[in-house]
């Protein structure tokens, strides 16, 4: 359709030299040709929160952006979460308080919430509510993703 | 060396850590989109954009030349492929209602799949679907159920089928009432909407003359009969697969168009086939549910007895019948009189087709909407006749005395005979925990200073472990890793853990030593998957007895062995020991499944292997009760609802692990909300789909959905399965919409005012302004 565009995907610490059509989306940049497909596509009209990511440490929603916007970019997914074999607390809080079911959301909804306590580490929990109200999840009915969130942030804001 | 004190992980009751999250937390899941074979091909649908109409002519020549594009297949293409058949197999009553993988002569609803393109990547085959040009001859369009029926292809009506249960004389009874009080309440259209979007890969392996399907769930099995069925295949040449499914809800899995087109593909492409559906196709592809309206009339006695129900209903079946068949209006009318006694009842439901997307099973289906309708009229009974609504109910519960209690009504070939069950006893710990008294002097007073606030209840029972039977595999190899082979299906709830956890319980053993499959057709003949809540109570005992078959032959080779008697030893933690002496002789599974190889001299005549194969076969389902209690705030300016609170009391006879159940309910209630307040497809006059994206289909986010109150019994187990156990799966949202709608009621003091769901801010502001409020 159009002539493609070399780009770098700096995507979790490793760069990704991809040649995409300017159309492409992030989103599917990121999952068919750099192999991340720990992100997940729920809607691709940018509501439901399952394909958010970390660009230069902000939670995006992959489906909204292009592949090309994000040339050179820092882009964090949910692979790059756990340090080697140590989960990072918000996957830790995920699992001990059942955070997740189908587990297709929980990317969306952990790297949300990773952008915000990286940003606001003393978040309240009013404000967390507002921010985790912008992903929809069909399984849970939030209560454990509340739950966790709050768990890693205090645990979060202890270790720091 | 572990002893008899160490308390091992994950036994019955445990709420430990799910087995299934790891690769969900680390993005190592592999859900259909995550899955590609080389040389795949990828499949774009062009779906019908009118509600009715004759198909007189498709224009593929555009999408053809586009360089990318492999092929373009309408219905002539595989005219010898038949219409996707019923899962409970064939039906000629129905069968002329069924749906061809692609559209032939007519179209029936806005989505009916017409042409599928297949092309080198997923945007080419989407570029060129946008080219077919399709001529469509309107027909006159049908968009309610109780509007008259119109001719379907010359050979019928699109009354498709009448389905009446009931028993008793409802003349006689409705001519000696006291007095007889009618409703006529209507549940939305909506549906389960999973975060994942359907998905299906076939390949076709020409070596081997094996099909595959990949992204199969909720019954693989089934599926797998089926399309042995329709392309005349033996079960061992067609394998599907479950990998992670992203949240099934009962929609997700079934068989549809698309799956049988990607099959089908595979094999005559010669090159694997992979579609994945977006958001917009799923709205309008993937089955719809729940769309009923009731008339329904209670007879009741002076002291407040309904001695008599009769109800009639449209359910709106839209386009065609799909493979359920008639099966949610079977559970509608063989469950609608729920936890109360009824002594004369007759449901007639029109199972009607309309110009809309097919329906079929969501989460609850037919308890939801029956468990609505009848809830609104108790509490109408309740006004009738100046009754507190609790008493009402109060007066018509089945006792525990009654219990075991048969009905003649039918819920899927099963007789409905109630496990027993302390209705009225679970209603009195529910109050008192809420504290129903003061809630209602609370809110009296909050009425009084100019708030909207209510309180409401809903009644309900569920069923849950559908048989008839199901079977399990388990395998210890010689290092003691055990293996649990099932024909399961994970769709989200927690299968793996709850499998592993039964087979920890008799093997002695933790359970993250424990692997469980499910959904792979190709490691067991028979299963019937996850849906009716059956997964736990069905394929969760038979994992039980092998599990117990397992043990008794662990345990009678290791008293060979260690010169004693089985009913000496026990196992911990992996480990064979005497019951007395934990620190004694011993032996690890490994070790004794070792001695129990084919060549092994220890064996004797042992069957090889420690392994064992069992079924389990259930007389009855098991039904499981509960109630819900709403309190509400209803904003009087935007027609908003708020739920203060919420309270969720549920027998589940015997809980595998508490946590998880904790979050069915929870997560089934949020989904109840949705349908409760939010959540409808509309259509236009032309039957054009108004909810098509998330900004039009509303499920609801953390900021609507209350965190409940949960009172989880285990005061009567099951008495239809060995541990008890009875089904979670759809008891959060069974009661959602009763409470919500009777507490709304309250909050506004208008009896009887919420007759529709969802009970959204413009229906709900039009309440208030026909009654000046």
């Amino acid at each position: 359709m159009s002539d493609k565009k070399d780009i770098t995907l700096s995507i979790n610490g490793r760069d990704h030299k991809v040649s995409v059509d300017p159309r492409w989306t992030l989103a599917d940049v990121i999952r068919d040709h750099c192999g991340q497909t720990g992100t997940h596509l729920g809607c691709e009209h940018g509501i439901c929160g399952a394909c958010t990511i970390l660009v230069d440490d902000t939670p995006v929603r992959s489906c909204l952006m292009f592949g090309v916007q994000a040339d050179g970019k820092k882009i964090r997914t949910v692979e790059g979460l756990a340090n080697g074999n140590e989960y990072h607390p918000l996957q830790k809080a995920f699992m001990e308080n059942h955070a997740l079911q189908c587990g297709y959301c929980t990317p969306g909804f952990l790297m949300l919430a990773t952008g915000i306590l990286e940003a606001q580490p003393d978040i309240s929990d009013d404000d967390l509510n507002d921010v985790l109200s912008s992903n929809l999840c069909r399984c849970t009915g939030y209560a454990n993703i509340i739950k966790a969130v709050r768990a890693a942030r205090d645990e979060m804001k202890a270790a720091s | 060396m572990a002893t008899a004190t160490n308390r091992m992980l994950g036994h019955l009751g445990d709420s430990v850590e799910r087995l299934e999250d790891p690769p969900l937390i680390t993005g190592k899941g592999r859900f259909v989109g995550d899955i590609n074979f080389a040389d795949q091909l990828h499949m774009r649908i062009v779906r019908s954009d009118h509600a009715h109409g004759k198909i007189i002519s498709v224009d593929t020549s555009a999408a053809e030349a586009v360089p990318g594009v492999v092929a373009v297949w309408t219905n002539e293409n595989i005219d010898d492929i038949p219409p996707i058949d019923f899962r409970e197999g064939s039906d000629s009553t129905l069968a002329l209602f069924r749906q061809y993988p692609l559209a032939r002569e007519l179209v029936r609803y806005v989505g009916d799949p017409v042409v599928a393109v297949f092309a080198e990547d997923p945007y080419t085959a989407e570029d060129a679907a946008e080219l077919v040009i399709i001529e469509i001859e309107p027909l006159p369009v049908l968009i309610n159920a109780d509007d008259p029926p119109q001719d379907f292809k010359g050979q019928a009506t699109t009354e498709a089928a009448i389905v009446e249960q009931g028993y008793g004389d409802i003349d006689e009874t409705f001519a000696n009432a006291y007095k007889v009080v009618e409703i006529d309440v209507k549940v939305s259209r909506h549906t389960g909407v999973p975060m994942e979007c359907r998905g299906a890969i076939g390949r076709y392996d020409e070596a081997r003359d094996v099909l595959e399907m990949y992204g199969a769930a909720k019954v693989p099995h089934r599926n797998r009969d089926t399309l042995c069925r329709m392309l005349n295949r033996p079960a061992s040449g067609v394998h599907l697969f479950e990998g992670h499914t992203g949240g099934g809800f009962g929609i997700r899995g079934e068989l549809y168009p698309e799956d049988v087109l990607v099959c089908v593909a595979a094999m005559r492409l010669r090159r694997p086939v992979k579609w994945i559906e977006d958001r917009r196709e799923h709205l309008m592809a993937a089955n719809h549910s729940r769309q009923q309206r009731h008339i329904i009339r209670a007879a009741v006695a002076e002291d407040g007895e309904v001695v008599g129900l009769d109800d009639e209903l449209y359910l709106d079946q839209g386009g065609y019948i799909r493979t359920h068949g008639t099966r949610v209006a079977n559970m509608t009318t063989g469950t609608l009189p729920g936890p109360y006694r009824f002594p004369v009842y007759r449901s007639i439901c029109h199972f009607r087709l309309t110009n809309k997307t097919p329906a079929a099973t969501y989460r609850s289906p037919g308890r939801c909407e029956s468990t609505f309708v009848r809830e609104r009229l108790m509490d109408a009974v309740a006004v009738a006749m100046d009754m507190d609504p609790i008493a009402v109910r109060r007066r018509n519960l089945i006792s525990l005395e009654e219990m075991p209690y048969g009905r003649a009504l039918d819920v899927l070939g099963d007789s409905v005979e109630h496990d027993p069950g302390d209705y009225a006893g679970l209603l009195d710990q529910g109050l008192a925990q809420i504290g129903w008294d003061d809630l209602q002097k609370e809110l009296a007073e909050r009425r009084a200073n100019g708030e909207m606030v209510g309180a409401g209840i809903s009644m309900f029972f569920e069923k849950s472990g559908l048989g008839p039977s199901d079977g399990a595999k388990i395998f210890v190899d010689n290092e003691g890793f055990i293996e649990v082979v099932t024909g399961g299906a994970s769709i989200g709830q927690g299968f793996e853990t709850a499998m592993a956890q039964i087979a920890a319980e008799d093997l002695g053993t933790d359970y993250r030593r424990i692997r469980v499959v499910h959904g792979q057709t190709n490691r067991i003949d028979y299963g019937v998957g996850a849906h009716a809540s059956r997964a736990t109570v069905l394929t969760g005992t038979a994992v039980s007895l092998t599990a117990q078959a397992v043990r008794a032959k662990a345990l009678d080779m290791a008293a060979e062995l260690l010169q004693t008697t089985a009913d000496a030893l026990t196992i911990t933690d992996g480990v064979v020991h005497a019951k007395d002496n934990p620190s004694g002789p011993s032996l690890t599974l490994g070790e004794i499944a070792e001695a129990l190889i084919p060549t092994s001299k220890l064996r004797g005549d042992r069957e090889p292997y420690l392994k064992g194969e069992e079924w389990f076969h259930i007389d009855h389902q098991t039904y499981p009760y509960g109630h819900h209690i709403a309190v509400v705030k209803v904003d009087p300016d935007t027609g908003g609802v708020e739920i203060e609170k919420y309270f969720i009391a549920y027998d589940i006879g015997r809980s595998i692990n508490p946590k998880m159940i904790d979050g069915q309910l929870v997560g089934g209630l949020a989904q109840g909300v949705g349908g409760a307040l939010f959540e409808e497809f509309t259509y236009s006059d032309a039957g054009d789909p108004q909810a098509v994206t998330f900004a039009d289909y509303l499920m609801p986010t953390l900021k609507e959905i209350p965190i409940p109150e949960i009172l989880l019994t285990e005061d009567f187990p099951s008495i239809r399965t060995p541990l008890g156990i009875k089904g979670a799966g759809e008891a959060g949202i069974t009661g959602a919409a009763g409470a919500i709608a009777s507490a709304i009621d309250n909050a506004i003091g208008i009896p009887g005012a919420v007759t529709e769901t969802p009970i959204s801010p413009q229906r709900l502001k039009k309440i208030l302004s026909e009654h000046d409020k």
